[in-house]
């Protein structure tokens, strides 16, 4: 039996649907417009705007930085999560209930209150470099994604092969490196991804822990948009949908996108 | 090796991530707001006590707040539609849902900049319809923030919710109305009990979410529409008291931690499949 939806409702629907995407739509349109500042429609095409991105360097040398930064910062916190992961679904009994919540404190505490604390602590407490606190930062605020992304592939693996290879004398280290790692690595490429474009978009903890002499896109946006105003913002906009595409269809190819709504 | 010591070892490079990255500096920041030498909570008096310090408090509960209501109802609704769709449409709006979540708060602020400006494609439009004389102030108004931060939260809600109305087994609903329910008593009594769990756990991450956002209250209310995020930001990094930024932080912790504990109680009390 189908349920009927009120006609009220779809329209609703449609709505919200436009109010979702029509802001990214004007982004779109005003990248392409041949004018020097924003609007929409835009009046006549160009990819002028595109180029330019090019010709700011403060544009390129950030996103250097902030691939760099979330490529670097994802690693580092799969090494370390992926560990964590394994051994919270696999001694479920030896470890305490508590420590799956240890994991998700780095969503837990407002962001920008641990960017102010790290600046304080790490780079002008203990004097570490910015591009290092940088990247712990980031590693920090993407564990809670690695640890449950992965941890969720973990937890729909059967470990009895795991231990099938171990008592038929394969190492431990060796038999997660080929049996439990090929059987997870849907959830890794997820993790992984999914990690790397939230340190890519990430403002709250760079804005405090970029200087000067080093900074990562979303700051350097943040920067750009408050003294100009033409439409070379929106393309670099552009350019930065055109990653989360990218991103979406890795995730739809390996967990799937309904796995977001899980 | 035993399998609690391999357990242990195995976590321990998270744990110390989290206890030396997350856990000493967030402290330390705890200890600065009790160090004043006028007494140990004498930071907490200042702030409670000054007018424009709990101005910002407020406006940020009140934004948190009205963000969460709209988006929860946009959501709920949007995500009921969604939920009840063939398989391919489904899958089309969630990819809908997706993108505008996993794009960036930076573009995504920006987009409304360019919408609600005083050169803006509303004003312009607006006036070439001849619906106003004058272009309007819309930005860094409280109502251009919360439409930013809406915004920003409807995608969250409605992929919560779906999973959540989707795990609702038809059967129940099919019950209902086979005993003599109308729909909307079989939604009142039947979906509503047992979505509600979801709801308070989306609505939980909208509040503290628009309760701790920068970027958007940075770039949609400026200075006008101070709230806790820009406020902190520039206490620390404008005027660089240090001491003040970390008593607005600690508020901050203090009210997300607060909201999230005692929340997430209610849910595992109003949750009717439970026990």
């Amino acid at each position: 039996m189908k349920t009927r939806i009120h006609p009220v409702l779809i329209v609703l629907t449609v709505l919200t649907f436009l109010f979702l995407l029509g802001p990214l739509v004007v982004i779109i349109g005003s990248a392409l417009s041949d004018t020097t500042y924003l609007t929409f429609p835009p009046q006549g095409l160009t990819l002028h705007w595109f180029a330019n991105i090019f010709e700011i360097s403060a544009f390129t040398r950030t996103m250097g930085t902030s691939f760099m930064l979330a490529v670097g910062g994802t690693t580092l916190s799969m090494l370390i999560g992926i560990p964590a992961a394994y051994a919270l679904a696999r001694y479920r009994i030896e470890l305490p209930a508590f420590l799956g919540n240890v994991f998700v404190l780095p969503i837990l505490i407002p962001e920008i209150v641990l960017g102010f604390s790290l600046m304080k602590s790490l780079a002008s407490g203990i004097g570490l470099p910015i591009t290092l606190a940088l990247l712990v930062g980031h590693a920090l605020i993407v564990l809670p994604y690695t640890v449950r992304v992965v941890g969720a592939s973990l937890n729909s693996f059967d470990f009895s092969i795991e231990e099938a290879a171990v008592s038929l004398g394969c190492p431990r280290i060796k038999a997660f490196f080929t049996v439990v790692l090929p059987n997870i690595r849907a959830g890794i490429i997820a993790g992984f991804i999914l990690a790397f474009i939230t340190s890519l978009n990430d403002v709250s903890i760079s804005i405090f822990l970029t200087g000067p002499g080093v900074s990562t896109l979303p700051i350097q946006l943040l920067a750009h948009m408050e003294q100009f105003f033409d439409p070379t913002i929106a393309s670099v906009s552009v350019l930065l949908m055109g990653v989360t595409v990218a991103v979406m269809a890795v995730v739809e190819r390996t967990l799937g996108l309904t796995f977001l709504t899980k | 090796m035993s399998n609690r010591l391999r357990a242990w070892l195995l976590a321990t490079p998270a744990i110390l991530l989290v206890f030396i990255f997350l856990g000493l500096p967030v402290l330390a920041t705890f200890a600065t707001t009790f160090g004043d030498p006028k007494g140990p909570f004498s930071t907490y008096a200042a702030f409670f006590n000054s007018r424009f310090r709990m101005t910002v408090l407020w406006r940020t509960m009140e934004v948190a707040l009205i963000t969460t209501i709209i988006s929860v109802a946009i959501g709920f609704c949007t995500a009921w539609v969604v939920a009840r769709m063939p398989g391919r449409i489904k899958s089309l709006l969630i990819i809908a849902a997706v993108f505008p979540l996993l794009t960036g708060v930076v573009v995504r602020s920006f987009a409304w900049l360019v919408i609600l400006g005083k050169n803006g494609i509303l004003n312009n439009f607006l006036l070439s319809i001849g619906a106003i004389a004058e272009p309007l102030s819309m930005l860094y108004t409280q109502g251009s923030v919360i439409v930013a931060m809406v915004y920003l939260f409807v995608p969250l809600m409605i992929l919560t919710l779906v999973g959540v109305l989707e795990g609702i087994p038809q059967d129940m609903t099919d019950a209902a109305a086979s005993l003599g329910a109308t729909p909307a008593a079989a939604f009142r009594q039947v979906v509503l009990p047992m979505a509600v769990p979801g709801l308070i756990v989306g609505a939980v991450l909208v509040f503290t979410g628009s309760f701790t956002s920068y970027a958007t209250p940075q770039l949609l209310g400026g200075e006008r529409q101070m709230m806790m995020g820009t406020f902190l930001y520039q206490r620390a990094m404008v005027t660089f008291d240090w001491v003040g930024a970390s008593t607005i932080a600690a508020v901050m912790v203090v009210v997300t931690l607060t909201t999230v504990l005692v929340m997430s109680k209610a849910a595992r009390k109003l949750n009717p499949m439970a026990g």
